[in-house]
């Protein structure tokens, strides 16, 4: 075969969309092993979440990534190319942390401009993109304030704005809401999935907030103690968790117990299908998603009685506690409209979803 | 809303009382000392003879000596500073950023010679200085290595405060983040976020070494303090004028320095 010499693509317009790769990365700390073999691929553009317990190491694989930590084993591929070697400020990424970081000497507009500077865009380009960069963050009234004359969401806004001006080839955002109140994170978590959107950024952002990472990432990672025990969409997570970890730590669950007998499981008397056959026979507990739980007339042949402890309205649905005869208590989660007080008598039993075993 | 804020804070009088008494015992001495430099003979009567003598340069030969200390004590002071500014400062952003576990033992070293006494410093510094002798000479510019030393507790403590007032670890990542390497971190943004510690750290040092008596006049250096106790023992009137003009200077400083830390302050919280 007689193929030419690849022509290398047009930079400017394939640069922000790279693959990422971390391979089999090992980080040890001292007495600890932060990252025990962390292997993890992003897709150009795509919008991964690492999402785990504190000091699981998420932030550590950040870091890594970004070259802020030196890896002990395995490798970095962005777009590509191995970067373990290559220093941080040459790996091209974009990043934001999970503290103030802007530079307390410098104007809004200059902090955005910083990275254009340090890559020597001439001035007039520099102001132009910088301030296009706020424009799209909504701030480009404030360029000329300085850090401490801004809100922590606005400072945040502008970090992100300053991470992207300089179109990295991989944003990385180490839990960049987590100093925000609940209102402002909701609000800044969107922009920033609609501003990665609209440049289509490969992005890694690190969360321990499991809704937060469900509903802004494409695949989100799970993480617990130095690996990954799952990537997934956020619905393969929710529906299918690899264990119970899993499955305890994305959405809520109730602990039942169960009797496992070849591919099914027994709980309250239903007879459930497993989301994984490899559940040891014998008896185990399931986890059982608070929606899979439900309110029925007490004449349901398949119904096990039950005592409401608590109810708490959340908008479209309510949560409730409910005691069963033997004492195990479930959250129940239905549709606000089917009214239940505390004290009353109810009949629960489960929809027919496959279940976790947590054979543990 | 201000009523048990009244009550617990001291009333007028007792402040203007307590802030007589601090101000006289500041005031006295010097007042004394101006009135000392202007005494016209034993029979009574003022005059600012002395002063304009020292102000136009009338004084004699034999005050040489003193204006040689003025000379040495600055240079003294710039050398001082340069080693503070290019050993010290380095020192502490290195051990802030890659080494934060030495933070404690670097506090231990640097605040140590504030509990040792000038007489026993110089015991220790007798023999290397017979060394740095051989080596550089015996050009009184050598004390400065001395009062490097000497300035380390001070300077580490206005450095120090501002190293602790931002987050340098978080600015320093993303600045690498941004593209910068480690000369453009340390030019473009440690430094002018540590510029309240750093001029602080000087103007102190320059004080320090300005007001140092003991370890030049054990070492047998001329500097101006040394310089002011031999001249006074020629003519004490001269003499008390040019430890006012050190004193003023001082003042000024400290001024200075005050204003340097409260002129950022606002810009940083
Ligand atoms: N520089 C360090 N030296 C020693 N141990 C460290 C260092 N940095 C992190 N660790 C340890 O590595 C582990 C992983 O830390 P990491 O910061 O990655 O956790 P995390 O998942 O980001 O947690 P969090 O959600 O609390 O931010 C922790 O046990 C932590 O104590
Ligand atoms: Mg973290």
């Amino acid at each position: 075969m007689t193929t030419p010499a690849p022509t290398p693509a047009p930079a400017a317009e394939t640069r922000t969309s790279a693959p990422v790769a971390l391979v089999g990365v090992v980080k040890q700390f001292p007495g600890l092993t932060a990252l025990d073999g962390v292997s993890l691929e992003l897709a150009p553009g795509e919008f991964v979440a690492l999402l785990g317990p504190s000091g699981c190491g998420k932030t550590t694989a950040l870091r890594v990534l970004a070259g802020l930590e030196s890896a002990d084993d395995g490798h970095i591929l962005i777009d590509g190319r191995d970067v373990v070697d290559v220093p941080t400020n040459r790996r091209d990424i974009g990043m934001v942390f999970q503290s103030y970081s802007l530079f307390p000497h410098l104007t809004v507009l200059e902090n955005v401009e910083f990275g254009l500077r340090m890559r020597k865009v001439e001035a007039s380009e520099r102001r132009r993109r910088a301030t296009q960069m706020l424009n799209m963050v909504g701030l480009d009234h404030h360029a000329d304030r300085f850090a401490h004359q801004l809100s922590g969401g606005q400072q945040q806004r502008v970090a992100l704005a300053r991470a992207l001006v300089t179109e990295p080839r991989v944003l990385l955002l180490d839990e960049p809401l987590s100093a925000l109140d609940a209102k402002v994170r909701v609000g800044l978590r969107d922009e920033i999935r609609r501003i990665q959107t609209e440049l289509g950024i490969t992005t890694l952002f690190v969360t321990h907030d499991q809704e937060e990472a469900l509903a802004v990432a494409d695949r989100v990672a799970v993480m617990r103690a130095g690996r990954i025990e799952q990537i997934g969409t956020p619905e393969e997570l929710y529906s299918r968790p690899a264990s119970a970890f899993v499955a305890d730590f994305v959405g809520l669950s109730n602990r039942v117990p169960a009797v496992v007998q070849g591919e099914v499981a027994t709980v309250l008397g239903t007879t459930l299908p497993l989301v994984s056959a490899d559940a040891p026979a014998g008896s185990g507990v399931a986890l059982v998603r608070p929606e899979d739980v439900l309110i029925v007339p007490g004449d349901d042949p398949r119904a096990t009685s039950a005592a409401v402890v608590s109810t708490s309205f959340l908008g479209s649905l309510r949560r409730t506690r409910v005691r069963l005869d033997d004492g195990l208590e479930l959250v129940v989660q239905h549709a606000a409209g089917e009214h239940v007080e505390a004290g009353e008598r109810v009949a629960v039993r489960l929809a027919g979803r496959p279940v976790v075993i947590d054979a543990a | 809303m201000s009523a048990p804020v009244a009550s617990i804070a001291p009333r007028r009088a007792t402040r203007i009382l307590i802030l007589a008494i601090v101000g006289a015992i500041f005031a006295i001495p010097i007042v004394a000392m101006v009135e000392f430099t202007m005494r016209r003979g034993l029979d009574g009567g003022y005059d600012l003879s002395r002063w304009v003598t020292v102000f136009t340069g009338q004084l004699g030969p034999a005050y040489a000596p003193v204006w040689q200390g003025v000379q040495n004590s600055l240079v003294l002071a710039l050398v001082t500073v340069a080693i503070m500014l290019a050993l010290l400062v380095p020192t502490m952003i290195l051990v802030a950023l890659r080494f934060p576990q030495l933070q404690r033992v670097l506090e231990f070293v640097c605040l140590l010679p504030i509990s040792i006494p000038a007489i026993v410093l110089v015991v220790g510094l007798a023999p290397v200085y017979q060394v740095i002798s051989r080596m550089l000479g015996s050009g009184t510019w050598t004390l400065a290595f001395a009062y490097g030393i000497l300035v380390l507790p001070f300077a580490y403590r206005a450095v120090q405060s501002n190293i602790e007032a931002i987050d340098i670890v978080t600015l320093t990542e993303a600045a690498r983040s941004l593209g910068a390497g480690w000369l453009t971190v340390i030019v473009r943004v440690l430094m002018p976020n540590l510029r309240r510690g750093l001029l602080a750290g000087a103007f102190i040092s320059v004080a320090v070494v300005l007001g140092e008596f003991t370890i030049a006049s054990l070492l047998s250096r001329t500097t101006l303090q040394t310089a002011l106790v031999v001249a006074s023992k020629a003519d004490a009137f001269i003499a008390v004028i040019f430890a006012l003009l050190a004193l003023l200077f001082a003042f000024i400083l400290l001024i200075v320095i005050g204003r340097i830390g409260r002129g950022r302050l606002g810009r940083t919280s």
